[in-house]
């Protein structure tokens, strides 16, 4: 069944606020296999001009997990998450996430179309500091295989 | 260091394997099992476990952070995921080889560097790119 286009412009309520770490960030940071030392090491993230360490630029995927899945198991919405494959992912940084950030995101559906069968969905998630300062916006497209396709 | 259109990045080779893609299923939280458990993986029509996309994205961004020295001039990074990463349950894992070039210098003190992962000779990720601040 199709998605629903008047889900488009819809917005869902802002998250719990999320605690950036150091320790999450080396975590993330080693699981790829980073080893710039703003990630990894206060000192030389200062020394760069940052407050702390920062993440790298796909970290914010896991701040906006959360409120991704909200959109994603909205029931009004009837999305088959096992048809759910990532189409594209775009993260625009107001400002590098860093460690001792208080992050709080808001999601938004920005469009929804179906092309050969297939919905595509796309979910915006603003995050901002607890403050309402601007860090990431991160763009994620969603392809929902049709039952044919 | 220069930054101007034409500039090639220094290339970089990255071998993931199964523990790999565990690693960064618990660093990530996206434990979908396609990415760990071929069963799953097969019943959804694959030929193997694939990486994360999110996982091969991050790993591609290595080249321009290195580059770059302050990951932090990354003010955007953006891709298409056009073809699966396939990792085989072996010690080889699957190569994953990333290149880039500056294609765009912008008036706002910006490049735009073109971002090609390659895997089994092919492209994985479609249009990747990054906006890096230079000055």
């Amino acid at each position: 069944m199709p998605l629903d286009p008047a889900f488009i412009g819809r917005s869902y309520p802002p998250s719990q606020p999320y605690d950036v770490s150091r320790e999450k960030i080396r975590e993330f940071a080693e699981a790829i296999g980073a080893t710039s030392p703003a990630y990894l090491d206060a000192e030389a993230a200062k020394a760069l001009g940052h407050r702390d360490v920062i993440a790298p630029p796909t970290f914010a995927i896991v701040v906006s997990m959360k409120t991704n899945e909200t959109v994603m198991f909205d029931p009004e919405l009837q999305l088959d998450y096992s048809r759910v494959v990532h189409g594209d992912q775009n993260f625009t940084h107001h400002r590098p996430i860093t460690a001792g950030d208080q992050l709080v995101c808001v999601a938004h559906v920005d469009a929804i179309t179906s092309r050969m069968g297939n919905d595509m969905v796309t979910v915006r998630t603003e995050i901002t500091t607890v403050d309402g300062e601007p860090v990431t916006t991160a763009k994620s497209m969603l392809v929902v295989r049709g039952e044919d396709a | 260091m220069t930054y101007e259109v034409g500039t090639e990045l220094p290339a970089l080779s990255v071998r993931l394997k199964r523990s790999d893609l565990v690693r960064y299923a618990g660093a990530s939280l996206d434990f979908n099992p396609i990415h760990w458990n071929e069963k799953t993986a097969e019943d959804v029509g694959l030929p193997d476990v694939i990486a994360h996309g999110m996982l091969t994205m991050a790993v591609a961004s290595r080249i321009v952070a290195e580059w770059i020295g302050d990951p932090g001039a990354i003010v955007e990074y953006g891709c298409r995921f056009g073809r699966p990463v396939v990792v085989p349950n072996d010690d080889e894992g699957a190569l994953v080889e990333v290149t880039a070039k500056v294609t765009k210098a912008f008036d706002d003190g910006t490049v735009k560097v073109n971002i090609n992962a390659a895997f089994d000779g092919k492209s994985v990720l479609t249009g990747a790119f990054a906006r890096v601040r230079v000055s």
